[in-house]
């Protein structure tokens, strides 16, 4: 009887570093491998879609665009927050930091992007006009928020963390192009209608 | 796999009149410019060469007075049964799309070469290495077009980034970006040719002028008789020219005419 209740705790023994360590490499996987692999950082200029959107009547055509070739016109550039922008509207300290650091000296801000794919993808933003860029998954919503999220960039790829993934893409074309053949005719999943 | 026919409503493709054809190889450069094809770095080294799209040259063989010959441009001759498709063990290539291109991915490729192995017209190309491009010239690479590393293989897709940007045009006019016009989507090799020999559209549309001329008596597909059913067309009143897109022995007679 000795022998076996000794066997027992020696068991118990055994088994608690093992469970131990499971926890530990478990914490390692999901809390540390993202500190390691992603950098922080912060957008060159704070910027509020909410309050131009609100307070100015603003609408997302206003400064993301089309050009009349449908291509999309992405981000704007200095000379289109200078129609507005061209003197400090207010006193806060980047209004005045884009108006000296960058409108005066012709420097570009260098907006951090959170979507930018890698080269060999072809995204047309014509194609995808009719989805709300934030409901169906491809952007984090800074629309309607005060402040821009933190941009995760990775340490080994330097892509973003929020840039969209291809299973994103596959499952939306697998489906739509299922559903509704006919409407979705140049949108099935075949690899050449994203890649290039 | 694809070894049958594969049909699409549209089925972009080229007629090219070998009898205007002067061989000046325009269309060469500007495949290269287009799709950021690197100058060669020994240009004696054929084996190596990467020419998406190859200006031949074809000769009667007849003595002086009657020596004839003809430049034949062959670009990707995007077959409607490609060989290269069911060749492939991962798929980098197929024949999927709407507008019939026989796609390349060349980020998926492996570079096992079947394809090429597999394709009659030598159409497909392998990067022996990697890219160099003079100090400079990287400003001048097309946006749109990956540029392709060493161990892949590579090939013309009828500058298929060209038909992405005329159907978003298409797209934001409020235009249907499947009845794409006449000139709405032409190639770097089509835009450029001087004497308009090369003549690009859907070959399905009647409305498109390729439709007419890939349907003349003149006009006629390379090595036809392997049935790959290329959508590229060569058009030749001369009756040698057509002989020699087939491969027709002396004693054979034409088809067609």
């Amino acid at each position: 009887m000795m022998e076996e209740k000794k066997g027992g705790t020696s068991a118990g023994g055994v088994v608690l570093p093992f469970l131990l360590g499971f926890v530990a490499a478990l914490a390692f996987g999901w809390w540390g491998v993202p500190q390691l692999l992603f950098s922080k950082k912060t957008q060159p200029l704070v910027f509020t879609h909410q309050n131009h959107i609100e307070l100015y009547g603003m609408s997302c055509d206003d400064c993301h665009s089309f050009r009349r070739d449908g291509s999309f016109s992405g981000l704007p550039d200095n000379a289109k927050c200078a129609e507005c922008h061209s003197f400090p509207m207010g006193d806060h300290p980047d209004e005045i930091k884009f108006v000296e650091e960058y409108y005066e000296k012709g420097i570009e801000v260098p907006w951090l992007v959170y979507q930018y794919q890698p080269d060999n993808v072809f995204f047309s933003h014509a194609a995808h006009r009719e989805y709300d860029c934030a409901t169906a998954g491809c952007h984090p919503d800074v629309g309607s928020s005060n402040e821009l999220p933190v941009y995760y960039e990775n340490r080994l790829t330097k892509y973003s963390r929020d840039t969209m993934k291809m299973k994103d893409c596959e499952r939306c074309h697998a489906t739509v192009a299922a559903q509704e053949p006919e409407r979705f005719a140049g949108a099935p999943n075949a690899c050449q209608t994203c890649h290039k | 796999m694809v070894l049958y026919l594969k049909e699409f409503k549209i089925k972009w493709g080229m007629v090219i009149d070998l009898d205007r054809c002067t061989g000046c190889g325009a269309c060469m450069v500007a495949c290269q410019a287009e799709n950021n094809i690197a100058p060669p770095v020994d240009a004696s080294n054929k084996r190596y060469s990467m020419t998406w799209l190859l200006v031949y040259q074809l000769s009667n063989k007849q003595p002086y007075p009657n020596h004839d010959v003809a430049y034949m441009p062959r670009p990707c001759l995007q077959c409607g049964k490609p060989n290269c498709v069911p060749v492939c063990p991962v798929i980098a290539t197929d024949k999927n799309q709407e507008g019939g291109i026989v796609s390349q991915v060349n980020a998926r490729c492996i570079g096992c070469r079947y394809c090429m192995a597999a394709c009659p017209y030598h159409a497909r190309y392998f990067n022996w290495q990697d890219p160099v491009w003079p100090e400079g010239m990287e400003k001048t690479l097309t946006p749109d077009v990956s540029t392709r590393p060493r161990g892949v293989v590579e090939k013309c897709l009828f500058c298929h980034h060209r038909y992405m940007y005329a159907r978003d045009k298409a797209r934001i006019e409020g235009r249907d970006p499947n009845a794409l016009n006449e000139g709405d989507y032409i190639p770097a090799c089509v835009e450029m040719c001087p004497t308009g020999a090369m003549v690009f559209g859907d070959l399905q549309n009647p409305e498109h002028k390729v439709h007419k001329l890939s349907k003349s008596p003149y006009a006629f597909r390379l090595l036809e008789r392997l049935n790959t059913k290329p959508q590229v067309y060569y058009y030749s009143k001369r009756e040698w020219v057509r002989k020699q897109g087939d491969n027709y022995l002396e004693h054979e007679t034409v088809g067609g005419v």
